[in-house]
């Protein structure tokens, strides 16, 4: 069944759209990541221009986040007042973002850029859960208890000041390092086109030290509010955001969070922990080889100005 | 064919007049993109008026030209830096456009010599792209090929040497086929006809491709209340995944 989308331009398999759109969302539920990392790579690759296939991921992440968000939000999973500070940080960071993105943009290697800051950032976050599931695995196969954690929270962020209490989450910590984490995974919503739950989850297990059930459903709890930022900064700075083409996406990808937060009660956390790894390695090396192979194609057209 | 009949009866009429003219017409004067748009046909037909009316016992050959709006573009080169691919020189072209189709009855090199095809535009080999000045003539040409390729590969540039049927040396048609992926905007057909290497005829005729109903609803909105429609896309996405939430909730 083909669809004509009115700001793409082009004619897609709306069947295929909705089956793509699902598959990320069952990832989306089940890990507490937007997909964004996923959706846009392969809208792109299915020759969606960029501009449109990072902005429409973007209002698609903000639908199943919902759907996943309260799954969570029933089961009482989410920390609205963590889910604020986090948010908070995020439209800074959103903002902050858009300059550093028109910089790039100037430079004129703005899709080698984000391809390169996506396998740095895949590969790193990739290789540290894959290290840590699979130890925990490894223990607790052996019949040990799993190993201790660390510390409650790195150093730094214990010495932040103005402390306040997270009961959602079980910290006593200061507002200063969610706040900035937030930014920071802000600034690379807009860059990269993704919601950064795959950055945002990880920091929240190993930086801030959070309760573990708290952690997916609090991550898409703010990733719902910055995405939807980002839409509204697409949809009136690039005009980019083709609502059919969202809607095609959600309609496959609020079902399949459904599944996937269902899917996630089912396993245990250090087997997601590995899923999600091993989902994020694969795209970093398909990222990669995207990279160094000779392109078929020697050139590469910008149309306009 | 009540046109082509139309334009047969128009001939007959007009027949006896001096020099060789060219009569045309469209199968459509606009093309609508839909929902359900997958692409769609032009068919470009007309008649051959003969001076006296004498038909010649070896038709004239006809070539038909399809633009679309033009449009700067600018090719990069990939090239590898410490083992990563990147867009490295590029060339700009200032006018290249978003379509371009030929159709002729013979292949264009046999039709007429290079000057004449190039004065005329016939073949997508005498596009006038016009590279930025300063680039070097054999680098820019190198780049020109390169958006030629991705251009054909696209279905956007066509070239066909059997794309003119004539009928009994007076009537001419052409099939265009535009793919999914044809821009918006204004669009001529230019009907050329050839003899002996020269052209003697031309006409043209115009023709819009645009988007209609919803498409171009969105598409509006999206460009004039870009506010509203960042809101609406927004607030779509939040009731999609409410409701698949509610939907699926009983089901625990």
């Amino acid at each position: 069944m083909d669809i004509y989308l009115p700001i793409a331009e082009m004619s897609v398999n709306a069947l295929l759209i909705i089956l793509m759109g699902g598959a990320v969302g069952f990832l989306s539920g089940m890990f507490g990541v937007g997909g964004g990392f996923l959706t846009t790579p392969l809208l792109i690759f299915y020759g969606i221009p960029p501009a449109v296939a990072v902005a429409s991921s973007a209002t698609q992440i903000t639908g199943s986040s919902v759907s996943g968000a309260l799954a969570y939000w029933e089961r009482g999973q989410v920390d609205l007042r963590m889910g604020g500070v986090l948010v908070a940080g995020g439209l800074v960071g959103a903002g902050l973002g858009q300059i550093v993105f028109s910089v790039l943009q100037d430079l004129g290697q703005i899709d080698v850029v984000i391809s390169l800051i996506y396998v740095l950032f895949l590969s790193v976050i990739g290789g540290l859960m894959l290290r840590d599931a699979l130890a925990a695995l490894k223990a607790a196969r052996a019949g040990e208890a799993p190993p201790a954690r660390r510390s409650r929270h790195l150093p730094w962020v214990a010495a932040l000041p103005w402390k306040m209490r997270f009961p959602g989450s079980g910290l006593y910590i200061s507002p200063l390092a969610p706040l900035l984490l937030g930014a920071a995974v802000g600034i690379l919503t807009v860059i990269m086109g993704i919601g950064g739950g795959f950055i945002m989850v990880p920091a929240m297990v190993y930086i801030l030290g959070m309760r573990a059930q708290a952690v997916v459903g609090t991550s898409l709890f703010q990733i719902i509010f910055v995405t939807a930022a980002t839409t509204m900064l697409h949809a009136t700075a690039s005009k980019s955001v083709d609502i059919v083409l969202a809607l095609l996406l959600l309609l496959g990808g609020v079902t399949g969070a459904q599944l996937g937060v269902r899917a996630a009660q089912k396993l245990s956390p250090d087997r997601l922990r590995l899923g999600l790894a091993i989902v994020v390695l694969a795209v970093a090396g398909v990222l990669l080889i995207g990279l160094t192979l000779t392109p078929a194609e020697p050139f590469a057209l910008f149309e306009g100005a | 064919m009540a046109r082509i009949a139309l334009a047969l009866g128009l001939w007959l009429a007009l027949a006896g007049a001096a020099p060789i003219r060219l009569i045309t017409q469209l199968s459509q004067a606009r093309i609508e993109i839909n929902t359900t748009f997958r692409g769609s046909e032009m068919l470009v037909f007309g008649a051959i008026q003969y001076p006296q009316g004498t038909v010649p016992d070896a038709p004239p050959d006809i070539a038909v030209v399809v633009r679309g709006p033009s449009a700067p573009v600018t090719v990069r080169q990939k090239a590898r830096i410490a083992g990563i691919w990147v867009n490295a020189t590029g060339v700009r072209f200032e006018s290249v456009p978003g379509f371009y189709a030929v159709a002729a009855t013979r292949p264009i090199t046999q039709i007429a010599d290079e000057r004449t095809t190039a004065i005329y535009e016939i073949g997508i080999r005498n596009l006038q792209l016009s590279p930025a000045s300063g680039a070097d003539d054999g680098i820019s040409r190198t780049f020109e090929t390169g958006l030629i390729a991705a251009r054909q590969k696209a279905g956007l540039f066509t070239e066909r040497s059997d794309g003119v049927q004539i009928t009994r040396g007076v009537l001419y048609a052409a099939r265009i086929a535009l793919p999914a992926a044809v821009p918006v905007g204004d669009y001529t057909a230019e009907i050329h006809l050839v003899r002996k290497g020269r052209v003697l005829a031309s006409t043209s005729a115009p023709f819009v491709i645009d988007k209609s109903g919803f498409e171009r609803w969105v598409y509006v909105m999206a460009q004039e209340n870009s506010l509203a429609y960042g809101l609406a896309a927004v607030m779509a996405a939040l009731a999609a995944g409410a409701l698949a939430a509610l939907v699926t909730r009983r089901r625990w």
